[in-house]
């Protein structure tokens, strides 16, 4: 991690606002090169004005989450897909 | 009987007429940022205007460089509720960036070296109310802050003011930039507190 962002686990408490589920721990695939790997290991820039997940491989923009008072804007353009476990 | 209590009106808020509505003063210069800062060095450097008829303007740093500079002294107001008066800036207008080109189109989207984008009206960009700076404060302005160049558009919202400015797209659609399509106002004034959508 370098000094100018902070590592995914940021978002755990943010995304928790809007997830039943722990969205740090899910894998998410970069629509920019591919790199698939968990949320917790995105580049995050912010927190203000809003918090950018960036891809470790290309840096390109996977999440974006803006809070506002009584809103909040989710962004997941950048990411293909995520994987979440759940139980069988 | 009224009891009038002076102690409810609170004070005087620092900064006084000029200090819009829910922002406080500083006098540091916070650094907020989207992404890793870009490092562009001058000879690589350019900036362009893009028009909706498809014919772009372009300079290269000697070129902008060479233009008519001012020196814009202006009160700048960030969305995340700082506000820093009386900041001084060195660059070139961009009545000066805008003589020659023809065009009828409303909206600008600006964009910046590492891929930051923000969208304003074209007028917001005219009659001395922007400039691409080079220097802050007397000195060559630091990559953090946007340097080589960045837009300063200081009526709106300080987001506005793309760092690391790399080009202009002139469009007859409104095409909402980086922040825009996130939640954040379209206009961005900061006497009428548009920072969020709907705002």
């Amino acid at each position: 991690m370098t000094a100018d962002h902070l590592d995914g686990n940021a978002l755990a408490g943010p995304l928790a606002e809007l997830f039943a589920v722990d969205v740090t721990a899910a894998t998410g695939r970069c629509a920019s090169c591919g790199l698939a790997g968990p949320i917790a290991a995105l580049h995050v820039y912010g927190p203000e004005p809003g918090l950018v997940g960036r891809c470790p491989g290309c840096e390109e923009v996977v999440l974006r989450l803006v809070r506002g008072p009584g809103s909040a804007w989710l962004d997941l353009r950048g990411a293909l897909s995520l994987r979440v476990t759940l139980p069988e | 009987m009224a009891i009038v209590s002076r102690g409810f009106r609170g004070r005087p808020r620092a900064g006084g007429d000029r200090l819009p509505p829910g922002q406080y003063l500083v006098e540091d210069f916070p650094v907020l940022s989207a992404g890793p800062t870009p490092r562009v060095p001058a000879d690589r450097w350019e900036f362009t205007i893009d028009t909706e008829e498809g014919e772009t303007h372009r300079w290269s740093w000697q070129e902008f460089m060479a233009l008519p500079q001012e020196r814009p002294a202006v009160d700048i107001h960030c969305v995340t509720k700082w506000s820093k008066l009386d900041t001084h800036w060195e660059g070139v207008s961009l009545d000066v960036l805008f003589e020659d080109v023809e065009s009828a189109a409303e909206y600008a989207l600006v964009h910046s070296y590492g891929g930051y984008t923000t969208n304003l009206p074209v007028e917001d960009l005219l009659d001395g109310k922007a400039w691409i700076v080079h220097a802050f404060d007397g000195e060559e302005l630091e990559p953090v802050h946007g340097g080589p160049a960045r837009l300063l558009v200081p009526h709106l919202y300080f987001w506005k003011s793309a760092k690391w400015v790399r080009g202009i797209r002139l469009l007859n659609e409104e095409w909402p930039g980086f922040w825009e399509t996130a939640g954040y106002h379209n206009y961005g004034d900061p006497w009428r507190e548009q920072r969020y959508e709907g705002d």
